[in-house]
């Protein structure tokens, strides 16, 4: 397992998800989980995927990621899972 | 599995809070390339630095890009050159050469700082290293990057006085010798006492003689983080405010310890230790003085403020030492004033003095830190300064350090803009009472009695 965290942190929008989705399918990202709420009228998303299986390194991947964020005004983010590991689990 | 709370909290504190990690320093040894030729020795020098940091700071983007946490610097330190020059070095201009190339393998290599020239005369100082202090304005006047740093005695040692009396006079020359640079070269120099082996902060630190050939040490940070953790439990009893600094103070050094172990694998290089200091910088929440505000003073210095510091650097330790497999350099919270907006704003209100910077040294590391004095300050009275943080340090078996910068041509009133993380100061006031006749004493202060523990 290589699992990764992507947040995505906006205005709300029509596709967001499908469009992040689509990209992680192309790249044989695999989710492993999905979870959203709503803050002070953001749009946070959460994703955890595994990049076992990607042929991509990590920099290229999380920066077209964020490029995809761009284009629909929200912020993507991509960071290894032990961060928040480390940070919230002892 | 991972929540989306933890996962923004931890994004919060990183994009809102100025979490990061302060650096990544590279400790390096340079015992082994001693020459008896000062060009031969440069040469093994900046072979050895450059090749074993070669990678160090394309490691430390790659891990920040991979996690998503700013890592701020990456830096080297030094075994220090005085017992490296001791025998290639006959006159201070041939140590200055071996600054020159130092901060040619700096720049080589990309880092902001270099760690190490430096000189360790807690008793006594042998002919080389007098001929690197001596060198020392020189040195800083003509590089960029090289951090100089002298320890001037220890518990166990006491105070070496005549070298006391010495950094006096070379802080002088350093600042006359940087003066169109608003006198920067005495924010490159630092005087400790007690310095430990394993600092990875700038300026003090150094590669001491009891470690390994390389090794990584890492300094974390975050008062933003801590004053805005705070800032959600305003009025809460003592129990419940050192909980919660405990609590942000793991989460800050777990994310360090990550860092670190990452950093060693990549390199190849094993990890030392973190250093569990708060270490501001001149941004906007970024402040250890705000998080005295925080805890319930008005301003950084007013009556109360030791104590809340005392509370803070230990609550920093315990909540760090549990986060981390092994704890050392100077871990505490850092009070620059010249790099804390808080401290900055506190002085210039009139909350905030010398004479109390110097009470909170007792309580936290380091000392007085980044702190502009006028310019016609006499050197035995900077001398006096690095007396008095001596004693503090010696007497209460912890480091303590002088890092002050007399601003040729500027006085009380004025401010010295410093640039970048070094922020800017207002030119602080010094008591005008002489001590020059308490230092041309000769000689050392003996070690205090609780130091004999055998």
């Amino acid at each position: 397992m290589n699992k990764t965290i992507i947040t995505v942190v906006g205005k709300d929008a029509v596709g967001i998800i499908a469009k992040v989705c689509t990209y992680l399918a192309e790249n044989k990202a695999n989710i492993l989980d999905i979870s959203q709420t709503i803050v002070q009228e953001y749009f946070n998303m959460m994703m955890i995927a595994d990049l076992s299986e990607m042929d991509k390194p990590f920099e290229v991947f999380s920066n077209e990621l964020t490029e995809i964020g761009l284009s629909m005004g929200v912020q993507v983010k991509c960071q290894r899972e032990e961060i928040f590991d480390k940070m919230h689990r002892i | 599995m991972i929540n989306i709370y933890e996962v923004l909290e931890t994004n919060k504190m990183i994009d809102q809070e100025n979490l990061d990690v302060r650096t990544i320093t590279m400790g390096i040894n340079l015992l082994d390339c001693m020459d008896s030729n000062v060009d031969v020795l440069c040469r093994n020098v900046y072979e050895r630095i450059t090749r074993l940091a070669k990678n160090l700071v394309k490691v430390g983007e790659d891990i920040s890009k991979e996690y998503g946490i700013p890592i701020v610097n990456k830096r080297v330190s030094i075994t220090p050159i005085s017992l490296v020059g001791g025998m290639a070095c006959r006159v201070p201009e041939d140590y200055v050469k071996i600054a020159y190339t130092l901060d040619r393998a700096a720049k080589e290599l990309g880092i902001n700082f270099l760690g190490g020239y430096s000189s360790i005369v807690s008793k006594g100082m042998t002919r080389s290293d007098e001929l690197l202090i001596r060198s020392i304005p020189q040195a800083l006047a003509e590089t960029e990057r090289i951090c100089s740093s002298v320890n001037i005695g220890s518990t166990k040692t006491g105070i070496n006085m005549d070298a006391v009396k010495l950094m006096g006079e070379i802080i002088c020359q350093t600042a006359e010798q940087t003066k169109e640079k608003d006198s920067l070269g005495c924010a490159k120099l630092v005087v400790l006492c007690n310095a430990p082996d394993d600092n990875p902060f700038m300026a003090g630190a150094f590669h001491g003689v009891s470690e390994a050939d390389a090794i990584i040490n890492v300094g974390v940070s975050g008062p933003g983080v801590v004053k805005q953790a705070l800032s959600q439990i305003r009025g809460a009893s003592f129990e419940v405010l050192c909980e919660t600094i405990k609590r942000t103070a793991f989460k800050i050094t777990r994310v360090g310890q990550l860092v670190a172990q990452e950093a060693s694998r990549r390199l190849g290089v094993p990890f030392g230790i973190i250093d569990l200091s708060l270490a501001p910088t001149p941004a906007i929440g970024d402040s250890v003085a705000e998080i005295l505000e925080e805890i319930g003073l008005e301003r950084a210095g007013a009556p109360g403020t030791t104590a809340a510091l005392a509370l803070l650097n230990d609550q920093v330790k315990k909540g760090g030492v549990m986060a981390s497999s092994y704890v050392g350099g100077l871990s505490g919270a850092f009070i620059p004033v010249s790099e804390d907006q808080g401290m900055i704003d506190a002085v210039e209100c009139g909350a905030l003095t010398l004479e109390k910077l110097e009470a909170m040294t007792c309580v936290c590391s380091v000392g007085l830190d980044m702190i502009a004095i006028p310019g016609d300050t006499p050197a035995t009275t900077i001398s006096g300064i690095i007396a008095d943080e001596a004693a503090i340090g010696m007497v209460n078996q912890k480091t303590t350090a002088v890092r002050i910068i007399p601003v040729i041509g500027k006085t009380v009133g004025d401010t010295v803009e410093f640039g970048g993380l070094l922020g800017y100061a207002p030119v602080m006031p010094v008591n005008s009472f002489a001590c020059s006749d308490f230092i041309n004493r000769k000689g050392r202060i003996p070690a205090p009695i609780h130091s004999f523990k055998n």
